[in-house]
């Protein structure tokens, strides 16, 4: 079953006493076989979970960077289809790294929950988040997860207090996403002390992995974070390295995955024990 | 989908959870739900207090300049030869459109909430323009997120905001219009929850927006449904309205929900065509999808990817619309027609020449559906049409389509 993926690289990493290093990369960023050669390179380069994006023409909690990933990726023409096919693809050279979808809900709502989680979790992916989604929103969605055995990873905020954060755990698999800063993808910058207590409060209220995103763009801040959260994600920063690789016309495949590399590096030389639930 | 039932009572919704039978809700991302909730409560309590009423009522006669005339247009009636079509004057409030309505009731409620911040998203400019008014009058500070194609065809507005003292924020990002400023909004919101209250301007958004807005427009049909009383002794048999996202349809529609004899337009703007790829009809030429929100119809492709919107106005150059347009349309309770940008120039110099009236060219939009709207109310019908706006602001993009420079 696709949950377990998510479980057993958690418990693993458990085990070695260190953080997960989650990469985001956009599905069809700069084009679909560009991105294909990301993913299954990313493992190799120390990516311990995958955040695959889909894109979407109005995705409001994105900044610049990753707007901008969108719309090259629309403009090569990928679709949701295309982002499953993608980690079909990526599946058959990869049985053990978890594959988390993240985007926005109205592809979902076309496609329809119940068919979408059958054939998310038929092509392999483990996980979906769903950026518009909130517990408000999202139990018809939450059900035909569950029915299918993918998890909903729902996102916890600076601005949910312990009242709400009962509300966001509730139908949560996998790990909580704590989204590090108010704000959208890519501009402010994460603060690991101010961070640290919020993922603790997560932790207790979900007994689940908490991985930490927004505003992680460096080796050293991914360190710093590695030491007070179960995961790092990050997104923004990856994808700027295709920009610029395409816009530099460089091999778009080896600098994101250096990139991936150093940053993954950085994760696990962080080195902490506090990190268990 | 199933067929919506028939409520009892139109006017008892949204429902908890924000929704008008399917559509509505609050489709946001975490951080934004908590001040969701915070604004809903708060504007719960605004409305129970008369306090807040009577502070409204004040400035929307003083400042504002309501009620707005309701005036026997009997140069456009012998014109369409038949049933008796008057004009709310909503062009001739404060600022130029109904739109000030909706800014003096949500800057009160900023306030209130203690928010010292004031963003908001503006297509036509219009709302733009009423939001910098109230924020120069109470003195905050406001953010306006404007397309840079529609600050390139709306200057005059850009200018008058500037003038009240608010940074306009050109968005460049996707098609440069309205759905794009929305966004930026959005995120500025998400980034700034502490202090900034995002004053939406029309009845779309997630809960309680739809709600809110249409309350505070809902003065315009409280003062028609008067007013048509004192003139003619007895309800209109149609009322129509242009729709974006639908704001001064809402506030014209709301208070004769209930009153199914009165027959209940809305005028999408077809663009070139609804046939075509190029226009802003979401009722008649999109399905319900989700977006900025809420769920309601929406432009889009066959993926779900939102689709640009295209017309002559910039106020209706929106690819969804409210929610509860969305509602009663499915429900029936009114009809959703459409005027293409053609249509609707011919309708703004009609009103001009026989009226003396410039509209806005949003407005000129439920103007060119007079045609339908008195055939099917008969000779002796009654109908009210929201003038919505002043066309001041759309000289240029006129005499543009007409060929002259000015």
């Amino acid at each position: 079953m696709s949950t377990s993926r998510i479980d057993a690289r958690f418990a693993a990493l458990k085990a070695e006493g260190r953080a997960a290093f989650v990469a985001y990369v956009m599905a069809g960023d700069p084009d679909a076989a560009t991105a294909a050669a990301i993913l299954a390179g990313l493992p190799g380069a120390g990516a311990d979970l995958i955040e695959l994006g889909f894109p979407f023409s109005d995705p409001m909690a994105e900044g610049p960077p990753i707007q901008r990933a969108a719309l090259r990726a629309l403009e090569k023409g990928m679709t949701l289809k295309g982002t499953l096919e993608l980690v079909r693809g990526f599946r058959e050279g990869d049985q053990t790294t978890p594959i988390v979808l993240m985007g926005y809900a109205n592809l979902l709502v076309t496609w329809g929950f119940t068919a979408f989680a059958r054939d998310a979790a038929e092509a392999g992916v483990d996980g979906l988040i769903v950026v518009d989604l909130p517990p408000e929103e999202s139990g018809p969605l939450a059900d035909a997860l569950d029915a299918a055995g993918v998890s909903l990873i729902r996102l916890a905020t600076p601005t949910t207090d312990d009242e709400r954060m009962k509300v966001v755990v509730r139908r949560t698999s996998g790990f909580v996403y704590y989204v590090s800063v108010a704000g959208v993808t890519g501009v402010k910058e994460a603060n690991a002390a101010a961070v640290a207590p919020h993922v603790a409060r997560v932790r207790k209220a979900s007994g689940l992995p908490v991985a930490v995103g927004f505003g992680i763009r460096t080796p050293e801040r991914a360190a710093e974070i590695a030491r007070v959260a179960d995961a790092v994600v990050v997104g923004s920063a990856l994808v700027d390295e295709i920009a610029e690789a395409v816009e530099m016309n460089e091999d778009v495949t080896r600098r994101v995955l250096s990139k991936a590399d150093s940053l993954a590096k950085a994760v696990r030389s962080a080195r902490v024990g506090q990190t268990t639930v | 989908m199933n067929a919506p039932s028939l409520p009892n009572d139109y006017t008892a919704y949204p429902d908890a959870d924000g929704r008008f039978g399917a559509f509505g809700g609050r489709y946001v991302p975490e951080t934004l739900m908590p001040l969701v909730h915070e604004l809903e409560a708060a504007y719960r309590a605004a409305k129970a207090d008369p306090a807040f009423k009577g502070e409204l009522d004040g400035y929307l006669k003083h400042y504002v300049g309501r009620p707005s005339p309701l005036y026997f247009a009997e140069r456009l009636t012998r014109h369409y030869g038949g049933a008796k079509i008057y004009l709310k004057r909503e062009e001739l409030n404060h600022t130029g459109s109904h739109k000030i309505n909706n800014c003096m009731g949500q800057i009160l409620l900023a306030m209130r909430m203690g928010k010292t911040r004031i963003i908001a998203e503006t297509g036509a400019g219009q709302h733009g323009v009423a939001t910098a008014t109230v924020c120069a009058r109470f003195g905050l500070p406001c953010v306006v997120y404007m397309g840079a194609v529609d600050v390139e065809r709306q200057k005059p507005n850009v200018f008058r905001m500037n003038l009240l003292g608010a940074e306009v924020r050109p968005v460049t990002a996707g098609s440069a219009t309205l759905k794009d400023a929305t966004n930026e909004a959005l995120r500025d919101w998400v980034t700034n929850v502490e202090d900034t209250y995002y004053l939406i301007g029309s009845v779309v958004g997630m809960h309680p927006y739809p709600q809110m807005v249409r309350d505070f427009q809902s003065v315009i049909g409280t003062e028609v449904r008067q007013q048509i009383l004192e003139a003619e002794g007895r309800l209109p048999d149609a009322l129509v309205a242009c729709v974006g996202g639908g704001s001064n349809a809402m506030g014209l529609f709301h208070p004769f929900l209930n009153d199914e004899a009165v027959r209940l337009y809305g005028v999408e703007a077809a663009g070139e065509g609804v046939a075509t790829d190029r226009h802003a009809a979401a009722i008649n030429g999109g399905r319900p999808g989700v977006l900025h929100g809420s769920l309601s119809y929406l432009l889009q492709d066959k993926e779900g990817q939102v689709t640009e919107a295209h017309s002559i106005s910039a106020g209706l150059d929106y690819p969804g619309i409210g929610p509860e347009h969305s509602w009663l349309h499915d429900v029936g309770r009114a009809t959703y027609l459409a005027a293409t940008d053609q249509d609707s120039l011919d309708a703004f110099k009609l009103c001009a020449e026989l009226e003396g009236i410039l509209p806005a060219i949003e407005s000129a939009h439920a103007l060119a559906r007079l045609d339908q709207v008195t055939n099917d109310v008969g000779k002796d019908g009654l109908v009210v049409l929201n003038l919505s706006g002043r066309g001041d602001k759309d000289v240029a993009t006129v005499a543009a389509h007409l060929g002259r420079t000015i």
